[in-house]
């Protein structure tokens, strides 16, 4: 059985706006679409930015990567802000659960001292590594081209910033919230060999100037690389060796690597699809830093996880560019 | 272990502020380039005061809550034809200036705050903006969503980002928006943050709102009420940069007070559209622009100047000029848009008896000296069938884009002009604070996308000015401008009312 209310129909001029009909039909849009579809600028800009005047304030050229319409970046997810907040505070709430579980029933004492020492030692510093992420996304949100991609780039990058302060959060479980452990991470970050490699590279990807390149260098090649070995191969030891408690405390970020690897995935085979041009610069931009990081990464992942690992996230890697046609 | 408890400033700043770190391998200037040009001296990042603590996880739960609530609204609105419950069809113009007009500054500010929310070597001054960033992606999109509906039942709305890059009376508010994304990160700051957010967003957010909780628009004012918690958090990262800025370096006073000066009458400019919106667009009126005035600006930020006297802020340049103008520019500006709505993506009309009656008693010093006459001869003239149009197009303020037709505010009959030269070239202005901020920055200025020069070099389309509208601003010319009398929109809302 049905029920059925009576309403009074009127019949509208239009079911959309009148981009989103040029694009897709006068026919009822989603949300995502209104909100995303030449959203943004794109012509008569009164003044050239004093801080980079070759370039208009919305300017395609700030990437060597060209596309026909940069709306084509559609996201598999189609975060919406409205979107993108009700997905994330759902896995907040998750976290928040997990987080108080875990400190309620001081599963951190359970945690052995070489755990514990592990955790703030390889662990903690990603603190760090997020920060930079966050910077390098909002460097694509800012100078960007289209609101398809720029907005899933401040997601991501507001996701980074939430990432760093759940890092600093497990620092703070472990040290029983003195801040000693955080201290201590930060020390490692700034000073131990360990972490060298991959803090010059961060540095290196913050005066990173072709946007796009940057994406690849942090979305792609560095996040691919590091979800790998932490998320899945460090996550794998801990579960062996008695620290499987810590499972509570990263599966936010478990869920988070599996819901933006299909943005990133469908950003990079977009942009490759495009042409043979864009398609050449991906592969060599994916080289040069897929080689950086190796170097960078070795002896974390070595020290972190034994010989082998850093040869496992990189087959990943390799999997994810030929995905994309970029090996 | 007991584990302590952290107030609420100490976890922020583990949590957040000790993020970043002292670079070892790069230089940090090339990271962060664009921190000294503009002259301003920063001693101590680390004395910037946190104006919210706000962590993501927090962020997306409050944010999330109000998402859910908002668009339950949306989705009731357009289920039960909730347009057929503002006051009078003649209020759904204001809405098309909102979503032309302001919609895309919104999302301006979105791409404005994440480029000093990359640029700033600050963590704390970073992630305000960060956060203000995805508040105003978040504005512009909620809009988008509101304003929905409308565009199916009304004309106007339909193609807004289109129109807001072409049509010449909207390059007043993107070129306000272009000149702050394009000075340095500092001056933006001073130029939305401030100047704006702080000191006049109560006569822009306000007005709008209000208006439509007045006139029955229940899914604007819902948005307004969503996003008020978020503006408050602006206002607050506002009064910190002013502060910060102030308290870095004795320097940095007349540098702020400069971009003060010239962003109080940017935004005063700006501000007229509101004026008009106010005084003539909404039937069911909120309170008069001059009353408006005299409580945000007059009383609010006369109290706000004196608190910052202390570190040598004195009052914005022509605040003076403004009091005087309090009594025009509603009147000025309507009747600017009634003399040429034929390329005007809204309608326009002639207030009723009622309203100029509202308008005297609103404007006792001026309105029935100087206005009403005007009114009253429309009126006589649109009963004889000669409903008057002005063919030709304006010559336009080359700061603020408004159409030259403000006046001396001694002497209302008189046209202000002002102009200066600039290597060889004539550049006109609307008055005083427009001329003072070409001067000191002409270089920038003299790159005006002027929208009357660019139909005359034939940079629009044409020739004439309704191939413009058609062809170059995508009207639906006769649906969307001219008089709200005889519009589709007014048949329509007839047929649905039953009038007819």
């Amino acid at each position: 059985m049905t029920i059925e209310i009576k309403t009074s129909t009127l019949e509208p001029v239009r079911q959309t706006y009148a981009n989103i009909a040029r694009r897709f039909g006068d026919k009822p849009a989603t949300r995502y679409q209104e909100a995303t579809y030449d959203v943004q600028a794109e012509t008569n800009f009164h003044y050239r930015p004093l801080w980079q005047p070759q370039h208009e304030l919305n300017d395609k050229g700030r990437t060597a990567i060209q596309m026909e319409d940069w709306y084509a970046f559609r996201d598999p997810r189609q975060y919406y802000y409205g979107a993108y907040v009700g997905q994330r505070a759902r896995m907040q709430e998750n976290a928040e659960n997990n987080y108080a579980f875990f400190e309620k029933r001081n599963l951190a004492d359970r945690l052995g001292d070489g755990i514990r020492a592990g955790l703030i030692r390889f662990l903690v510093p990603l603190r760090h590594v997020e920060h930079a992420a966050n910077l390098n996304n909002m460097y694509g949100t800012a100078y960007g081209y289209g609101t398809a991609i720029t907005q899933a780039m401040l997601y991501d990058g507001m996701d980074r910033l939430g990432i760093a302060q759940y890092f600093s959060r497990i620092g703070l479980i472990l040290d029983g919230n003195s801040g000693e452990a955080l201290i201590e991470a930060k020390r490692a970050w700034m000073e131990d060999p360990l972490w060298q490699g991959l803090r010059a590279l961060c540095e290196e990807t913050l005066v990173t100037r072709d946007w796009f390149e940057l994406f690849v260098a942090q979305d792609l090649v560095l996040d691919s690389l590091i979800g790998q070995l932490v998320y899945d191969q460090y996550d794998a030891w801990l579960a062996d060796n008695g620290g499987q408690d810590v499972a509570m405390l990263t599966e936010f970020m478990q869920e988070w690597r599996k819901d933006r690897t299909r943005w990133v995935d469908a950003v990079l085979k977009t942009a490759a699809a495009e042409s043979d041009d864009n398609r050449a610069l991906l592969r060599d931009w994916a080289a040069k830093w897929r080689g950086k990081a190796a170097e960078a990464l070795s002896p974390l992942a070595r020290e972190m996880l034994g010989e082998e690992a850093l040869e496992q996230a990189l087959a990943e890697l390799e999997k994810r560019m030929a995905k994309a046609g970029i090996n | 272990m007991a584990a302590k408890k952290l107030n609420i400033k100490d976890k922020y700043r583990l949590l957040t502020r000790d993020l970043d770190w002292e670079f070892s391998y790069q230089d940090r200037k090339e990271a962060f380039p664009y921190e000294e040009f503009e002259g301003i001296k920063i001693t101590d990042w680390s004395k910037w005061e946190d104006p919210f603590r706000l962590t993501m996880d927090a962020y997306w739960k409050y944010q999330a809550e109000k998402e859910k609530k908002l668009y339950a609204i949306f989705d009731a609105f357009a289920q039960n034809n909730g347009h057929l419950n503002i006051s009078d069809p003649r209020y759904a113009n204001a809405l098309k200036i909102f979503l032309t007009g302001v919609s895309p500054l919104e999302y301006q500010a979105f791409q404005g705050f994440a480029h000093t929310g990359r640029q700033f070597g600050g963590v704390g001054a970073r992630i305000a903006c960060q956060m203000q960033s995805i508040d105003e992606l978040r504005h512009v999109q909620t809009q988008i969503h509101a304003m929905s509906h409308y565009n199916k039942f009304f004309d106007g709305f339909q193609d807004w980002s289109h129109m807001h890059d072409r049509v010449w009376y909207l390059s007043v508010p993107k070129s306000f928006f272009d000149d702050a994304r394009s000075a340095g990160p500092f001056e933006y700051l001073v130029a939305i943050s401030f100047s704006f957010e702080y000191v006049l967003t109560n006569l822009l957010f306000v007005p709008f709102m209000s208006g439509a909780a007045y006139n029955g628009d229940m899914a604007t004012v819902t948005f307004g009420f969503s996003a008020q918690s978020d503006e408050a958090r602006h206002m607050t990262l506002g009064l910190e940069v002013i502060k910060f800025l102030l308290e870095q370096h004795e320097d940095n006073v007349p540098i702020v007070q400069k971009w003060i000066d010239k962003w109080f009458w940017r935004g005063t400019r700006l501000l007229s559209i509101v004026a008009m919106m106010m005084d003539y667009m909404l039937p069911n009126k909120v309170m008069s622009w001059k009353e408006a005035w005299e409580v945000y600006f007059e009383e609010a930020g006369g109290s706000l100047f004196k608190d910052l006297a202390r570190y040598g802020i004195r009052m914005p340049k022509y605040a003076e000029t403004t009091e005087k103008e309090k009594e025009h520019v509603s009147h000025q500006a309507w009747w600017i848009f009634y003399n040429y709505g034929q390329a005007a993506g809204f309608h326009t009309w002639i207030p009723t008896d009622k309203e100029l009656d509202w308008l005297s008693e609103k404007y006792p010093e001026t309105f029935d000296k100087y206005y009403r006459p005007r009114w009253e001869l429309a009126r006589q003239m649109e009963a004889e069938g000669k409903r008057f149009y002005n063919p030709g197009l304006p010559q336009l303020c080359n700061c603020c884009q408004i159409p030259m037709g403000f006046t001396e505010m001694d002497d209302p009959t008189q046209i202000a002009y002002r102009q200066t030269v600039y290597n060889g070239e004539r550049y006109h202005f609307c008055s005083d604070g427009c001329h003072d901020i070409f001067v000191d920055e002409p270089e920038k200025y003299v790159q005006s996308w002027l929208p009357v020069h660019q139909i005359f070099q034939g940079n629009c389309g044409g020739p004439g000015v309704e191939d413009v509208l058609r062809d170059y601003y995508r009207m639906n010319v006769g649906a969307d401008n001219l008089d709200i009398k005889g519009s589709p929109d007014e048949q329509r809302w007839n047929a649905w009312k039953g009038v007819a």
